[in-house]
């Protein structure tokens, strides 16, 4: 069982507690960034694809898991971000100017979507969100002249300073990068004013104003940031296939990232690469398991989706904290071990709180 | 003038369908504060179960009808107990991931057992009625004959009957109810039954009209913005919402085909601009 | 001097007068106390204060401020605070961060400064911290400090709505009930830390109270209120006899 003994404010303030900390992350990053050496294409592209998810995860968790800001339409900001980065490539701009484009133009689609959607709260908020991004999708496929339109649109190769990026450990490098850049930038907010503030949003919006809290512009903070970093996230999606046409958009895609962020842990930064880890093994988990089962039952059309959507429905009915919350669990007994108690993660039994009297 | 009067008609029935749908949605929202994004999905099971009954088992359509609806009714109720029970009282995400966990699962396993090719269903009332220079499918028309009747039943129900009251108390304050004696879960199953059944009567109604295909189930979420359109608290709201949703689609196909696929969405968010809390207010300022 | 005055405050909700002309003055650095049977309109004065409603009619002062040229979300900045009787944490944060939000108004650090978290932010952080154990210290709360609120007894998260409200530095405090649900030593220990917050922290305090010996024991003024309207205000002494406020609380004899 680790004590820590604090001697003072700032270690409270710093990142990495402990020695511990310091150790496993380090080698966590080290690891990531030495992977490929170790594994080969594929594994390096699924890589990346799972890296892409935990960056649109990551911005979808400071509104959503943060600020409590339900959204069910962040892959409208992914299709911005996926466009407008390739359509800046097309036209001859480097990367260094195509991605800072698109997460800009990402931010102020995040800018109009919050201005009205500050005002609406809990399910309002995420059927508006929802519509916003079926609108988009919609008008991605109509604005043929700049998105191709449903005929689709090839993306050129991400290019830094005259460089190409063409393989795909390079590409995987760049976004890894990004992405540390990204949740550090994220954890720093956490740790800070603001980040106190979005959680008093999420978690008690009048009692948040009478400490002065300014709801609105908190709300409007987070959408911009959460869709700045979603819209990335979409660019560096658009490299990954290569190819764009809206229907990579859809619904489908907005309620995959909801999922991940929740199921990985929602409101936790942790969540947000436990999800996409999961999903990205999901996908190709399931591949697997339907050849293991016998024809009669791994044949029949539709079994992905079925034992997906099973195994979503056990997580949250017997894990809601999800995937990160159950590692607490385990560290917990771990640490205490053995006078671990079951009991100190014993779920209140709770009853329907309305929210229509707010 | 005609061309208008036809175009409100197959709007007034594809309206009644969505207000079906939306007003189950808004029966389990009142009662449990849940968000069932699985309705679409529980409207096309009852589309397939009513082919299974009526197509495949030769059963005459005025019994399959209500066997259908009884055999859904069960199943939503089962969809409570063994489920949805165990994430009362969990934050709003838990359950619309659950949910949304539901009509994939739903979506699913109608692929597994139908298949994915499109199927119909004879109907008994085959045939078109003309008046007023309209020509309308008899199908239409019955759709919004028995949405009318529908919602006479619903309302006499809700005013008058036991249940019906036992229903409101639990979806205002469920503590309280329990107090009161009421059987919350038992009441919270019951609500989930004729939610089902309605969605699979929408389903009957509409199959005729369309072919039954697992897919079917995304319109769920067009009926969902009519119950947003509504007021998501309010049943009238609810059909309004439907009705409002369902002429819009024609007339957008008629004269702006550019935009159809997402004019019900502008108009709903324009909604939502003006009035956030839908047409028929149901969120109230919390004593403090 | 007084901090704050009110004149001809009404609100109705519906049909029903919740507040009807209620006038009254708060001395600076004096204890306040409203009383009044359950529903009588207390709270909605203070909901009409932190301008969550909107009056009907009436002036609201606050050190020369008019409160109703301001929205909800600028009373703390002008320095008063308040609790709420059927407490408002954030459930999901620990003390630590329900206090530390506490400091927002204090906050002078722009949002890139804080993305990057610059030395200046750490100062600034390092700053509010050692203000909120300060207040940690006065409350007593140094053993919760970093445990969720959702974990926390009712006592405790009464002291921790307390906490926050004092580290906004304000200089009015509104007290919703400070006292409900806590037992007679728990009320006495209430007692004197209202007694130590105006003493040593120099803020005035407006509470609402159901417990006549706590009212007795630290205010200095009191109003009673009845269906809204001002039964009676002056000394604790005059306001506990006057006769409406017997015939309120009691009933009539007669």
């Amino acid at each position: 069982m680790r004590i820590l003994f604090k001697t003072n404010y700032r270690q409270d303030l710093n990142l990495a507690k402990h020695g511990g900390h310091h150790f496993w992350y380090g080698l966590l990053i080290l690891i990531l960034f030495a992977a490929p050496l170790m594994l080969d294409g594929y594994y390096i592209g699924e890589a990346t694809r799972v890296l892409i998810y935990a960056m649109a995860g990551l911005g979808l968790m400071v509104l959503t898991g943060f600020t409590g800001q339900a959204s069910l339409g962040h892959a409208a900001f992914m299709a911005i971000g996926a466009y407008t980065n390739a359509w800046f490539l097309a036209h001859g701009f480097s990367s260094f100017v195509a991605l800072p484009m698109a997460a800009l133009l990402s931010m102020i689609g995040g800018l109009l979507v919050a201005i009205p959607a500050a005002r609406m709260s809990g399910i309002y908020l995420a059927i508006a969100t929802l519509a916003f991004a079926i609108i988009v999708e919609d008008f991605a496929g109509h604005l043929t002249s700049i998105t191709g339109g449903n005929r689709g649109m090839m993306v050129d190769v991400p290019t830094l300073f005259g460089y190409q990026i063409w393989r795909s450990w390079e590409l995987y490098l760049f976004v890894l990068s990004v992405l540390i850049v990204a949740t550090l930038a994220v954890l720093n907010i956490l740790r800070s004013p603001l980040g106190r503030a979005m959680i008093a949003v999420r978690d008690s919006e009048v009692s948040s104003q009478a400490l002065g809290v300014n709801p609105m512009k908190i709300k409007v903070f987070a959408f911009t940031v959460s869709a700045a970093i979603t819209g990335l996230a979409g660019a560096f999606l658009a490299h990954y296939m290569l190819f764009l046409t809206p229907q990579i958009f859809g619904i489908l895609l907005s309620i995959q990232l909801l999922l991940m962020i929740v199921l990985g842990g929602l409101g936790t930064v942790h969540g947000v690469f436990f999800g996409a880890v999961l999903i990205g093994v999901l996908e190709t988990g399931i591949s697997i398991a339907k050849d293991a089962l016998p024809y009669s039952i791994g044949g029949l059309p539709g079994i992905e989706p079925f034992i997906f959507g099973a195994i979503l429905i056990s997580v949250i009915a017997f894990e809601p904290t999800g995937i990160y919350g159950r590692w607490v669990k385990i560290r917990s007994y771990m640490e205490f071990f053995p006078v671990y108690r079951r009991k100190s993660f014993k779920r209140q039994r709770a009853y329907l709180k309305t929210e229509r009297l707010r | 003038m005609n061309e208008f009067l036809q175009l409100l008609i197959v709007g007034i029935s594809q309206g009644c369908i969505y207000g079906l749908m939306a007003l189950g949605f808004v029966m389990i929202y009142k009662a449990t504060e849940m968000v069932n994004f699985a309705q679409g999905d529980m409207m096309m099971l009852g589309s397939f179960v009513a082919w299974t009954l009526i197509m495949d088992l030769g059963m005459p359509f005025w019994l399959g009808v209500p066997a259908t609806l009884i055999i859904m009714a069960l199943f939503g109720a089962l969809v409570d107990i063994l489920i949805v029970r165990r994430v009362i009282g969990q934050p709003q995400f838990a359950i619309v991931i659950l949910t949304l966990g539901l009509g994939i699962v739903f979506r699913a396993a109608a692929g597994m057992i139908w298949g994915q090719v499109p199927l119909t269903i004879d109907s008994p009332i085959s045939g078109f009625s003309s008046f007023y220079g309209i020509v309308i499918g008899n199908e239409r028309l019955a759709i919004i004959a028995v949405t009318a009747l529908l919602i006479v039943i619903l309302w006499a129900y809700f005013r008058y009957s036991k249940w019906g009251i036992a229903m409101k108390a639990a979806s205002q304050n469920q503590l309280a109810a329990y107090y009161s004696g009421i059987p919350v879960r038992v009441i919270i199953s019951a609500v989930w039954a004729v939610a089902a059944a309605i969605s699979a009567l929408a389903g009957i109604l509409l199959a005729p009209i369309t072919l039954i295909e697992p897919m079917n189930g995304l319109l769920g979420i067009k009926a969902f913005a009519a119950a947003v359109i509504g007021g998501f608290g309010s049943m009238p709201g609810a059909i309004l919402g439907g009705l409002i949703v369902g002429i819009i689609e024609p007339f957008a196909a008629a004269y702006v085909p550019a935009v159809k696929g997402s004019l019900v969405y502008v108009v709903m968010l324009i909604v939502l601009a003006l009035r956030p809390q839908g047409l028929f207010a149901q969120i109230h300022r919390k004593k403090l | 001097m007084n901090l704050l005055e009110i004149e001809n405050l009404s609100i109705s909700f519906g049909g029903l007068k919740a507040v009807d002309d209620v006038s009254f003055a708060v001395e600076e650095g004096s204890v306040y106390a409203i009383i009044g049977p359950n529903g009588a309109g207390k709270s909605t004065i203070f909901n009409l204060l932190s301008r969550f409603y909107e009056p009907l009619s009436g002036k609201l002062n606050f050190a020369g401020n008019d409160l109703l040229e301001l929205g909800a979300k600028d009373i703390a900045r002008l320095g008063i605070a308040r609790t709420f009787q059927n407490l408002d944490l954030f459930e999901h944060a620990s003390v630590l961060q329900n206090l530390l939000v506490g400091r927002h108004v204090h906050n002078t650090q722009s949002w890139w400064r804080q993305l990057l978290f610059t030395g200046s932010v750490v100062e600034a952080e390092l700053e509010h911290r050692t203000k909120v154990e300060e207040v940690i210290d006065f409350l007593e709360l140094a053993h919760y400090r970093n445990q969720i609120i959702s974990s926390l007894p009712y006592g405790v998260r009464k002291k921790v709505e307390l906490a926050r409200a004092l580290c906004i530095e304000p200089k009015l405090l509104l007290l919703d009930e400070p006292s409900s649900g806590l037992n007679s030593e728990e009320t006495e220990e209430m007692g004197f830390w209202i007694e130590d917050i105006r003493r040593d922290l120099n803020m005035t305090v407006v509470l609402i109270e159901h417990d006549m010996s706590l009212v007795k024991e630290v205010s200095d003024r009191v109003l009673a209120i009845v269906n809204g309207k001002v039964a009676a205000k002056g000394v604790h002494g005059f306001v506990q006899n006057h006769p409406d406020v017997v015939s309120a609380y009691l009933g009539d004899s007669q």
